[in-house]
Formats: structure tokens, C-alpha cells, sequence
């Protein structure tokens, strides 16, 4: 135990700038194919399976800012003597269904980092609280994510 | 088609078989636009990561746990809140099986809650869920 430095705790309340992003029915359809979707409203794009947004909101940024792992350097991840990351969870609440055309503005925050001892060693997991909104301040999804850094 | 009336708490979903492929990874993670290793490079993810073969994506498990009850319920009602957890890994090789049940029923809301599963065929769950869906009126 004592994974997590005073340095790593003050980060947690930190959040991203708000990501802005614009739905294509495209991006729809290929998250539907390759998740092999069986309902017709997705496949089409009119509408995006829930889960879309996962994706959609992962920030795009240079090559030379991924690590050798392939995992972007994102912001809002401490410092860890540990190094493989493993997606953890969601738990989402919809308020709205997300189709082609819909702006919407995505904010998230390091909300807690916490250490558990895992039967291979070591874990610690970060989590993330996402708000998504249309900007017209619609709500849309309010999600907690955790990832797992082993 | 459910009937809302109808739904009573033990009611199974309808069990489906995935079997990920390179290819069905390599789209997915184009798709969520992930370049995490372990989904694509066979000899890093062993060497480096140290998981015995191609790594399935958690949440594309979370997304077929999703599908496990968003495709029974088809347009009767919509997804309130879902959650998942990435509990153990699986592998490309792996069959994995998606299913659920229903835990509850709130007949005031006209919600259904249900736990959900992907599970290695035989095997362990590699990812468990929970979802609550409302039925149109």
C-alpha cells in the first residue's frame, strides 16, 4: 500500500477543459458495427447505443502525446509507481437519447483516487465523474468511470 | 416483445455468444479510437503486459451487457441507468456469453431492473452488470 502520493491526492477536483463534440450518424454506424448492434435504429444511425459516448468523447490528440503503450497522456492521471491501466466501470444515468446533429459539452473531473489491495499485488483506482450536456444545457448523461492501474 | 405486465422478477434475457476476433477488436477500437496495445499487438501485450493473449476491451463488454437488454426491451421503453464493472480480463480465443435477468419491477415508474453478465463460456464472469429500463406508457 501507500501507491498514491500527497502530490497524486491534490489532483483529485481537478477537471479537462469542456470537450465539445458533434454527433455524425457515420461515427454511429461504425461504433454499431463494430459492437455488432442488432437493432435497426443504431445501425442506421439514427440513434447512438448508449455506450457511444464512451468513445465519442475520448479526447483526439497528437501521436507524439501517446505513451509506449498506445494510451494517451491524458490530464487528470497522476503520477503511479504503477503502470498498467485497465478500464474499470461506468455507471451512467441517461437523461436523453444522443442522435446525428446533437452538440454537446462534456465535462470531467477527477473525483476520487483510492487504493485496494488486488490478488495479483497493488490497484489503484481513479475515478472520473463525466457531465455531458447539449449546449443548450440540456442534460444528457451523468456518468462516474473508474479506471484500474495496476 | 415484453409486455410490461407481464415481466416478474427472475425473467432471463436471452443469451448471446460473442466471439472477438483481431479484426472485430481492431474496429472497435478504431471506432472509440483506442490505441492501448493490448488490443492489437500480440507480442507487446505478452512481453510488456504480461496477459497470455489480445486483451477484449472492458467496455465492449459493457456495451453487450447494454445490448443484452436493450435488445429484448426494442423500442417498449429506454434505458434509465447503467452501470458495469471490468471484473476480470478475457482474451481473444475467448467465447464470451452475454445474458441477465430481472431483479425488480416498480409498476408506479414502469421500470425493470435488471443484473446483467458477459461470461467466458463455462467460465467466470468477466464483466457484471446492472441496468433499470422504463416501459413507454
Amino acid at each position: 500500500m501507500g501507491m498514491i502520493s500527497d502530490e497524486a491526492r491534490k489532483m483529485i477536483g481537478q477537471s479537462d477543459p469542456a470537450v465539445h463534440v458533434e454527433i455524425s450518424r457515420r461515427d454511429i454506424v461504425k461504433y454499431s458495427v463494430s459492437t455488432e448492434q442488432t437493432l435497426e435504429k443504431y445501425l442506421n444511425g439514427d440513434e447512438a447505443p448508449p455506450m457511444f459516448l464512451f468513445g465519442a468523447l475520448r479526447p483526439v490528440i497528437s501521436m507524439d502525446q501517446l505513451g509506449p503503450d498506445g494510451i494517451a497522456n491524458a490530464s487528470l492521471v497522476p503520477e503511479l509507481p504503477l503502470k498498467r491501466v485497465m478500464a474499470g466501470g461506468t455507471k451512467t444515468r441517461y437523461f436523453r437519447q444522443v442522435k446525428p446533429g446533437d452538440k454537446l459539452v462534456a465535462t470531467r473531473t477527477l473525483s476520487d483516487m483510492y487504493e485496494k489491495s488486488g490478488s495479483q499485488g497493488p490497484l489503484v483506482f481513479l475515478v472520473y465523474t463525466l457531465d455531458v450536456k447539449t449546449e443548450a444545457g440540456e442534460p444528457v448523461v451523468e456518468e462516474t468511470q473508474t479506471r484500474i492501474v495496476r | 416483445m415484453p409486455k410490461f405486465a407481464d415481466i416478474k422478477p427472475g425473467d432471463t434475457l436471452p443469451e448471446r455468444q460473442y466471439r472477438p476476433t483481431n479484426v472485430s477488436l481492431f474496429l472497435y477500437n478504431a471506432a472509440i479510437w483506442n490505441a492501448h496495445r493490448i488490443h492489437y499487438d500480440e507480442i507487446y501485450t505478452k512481453e510488456v503486459e504480461k496477459h497470455p493473449a489480445v486483451v477484449v476491451d472492458g467496455p465492449l463488454q459493457g456495451d453487450w451487457l447494454a445490448q443484452a437488454v436493450l435488445n429484448w426491451l426494442g423500442d417498449d421503453g429506454e434505458l434509465v441507468e447503467f452501470e458495469y464493472s471490468n471484473r476480470r480480463s478475457s482474451y481473444i480465443g475467448d467465447t464470451l456469453v452475454s445474458g441477465g435477468k430481472v431483479e425488480s419491477v416498480d409498476p408506479e415508474k414502469r421500470e425493470a431492473e435488471f443484473s446483467l453478465f458477459v461470461k467466458v463460456e463455462g467460465g467466470d464472469i468477466t464483466a457484471p452488470g446492472r441496468a433499470i429500463v422504463r416501459f413507454h406508457a
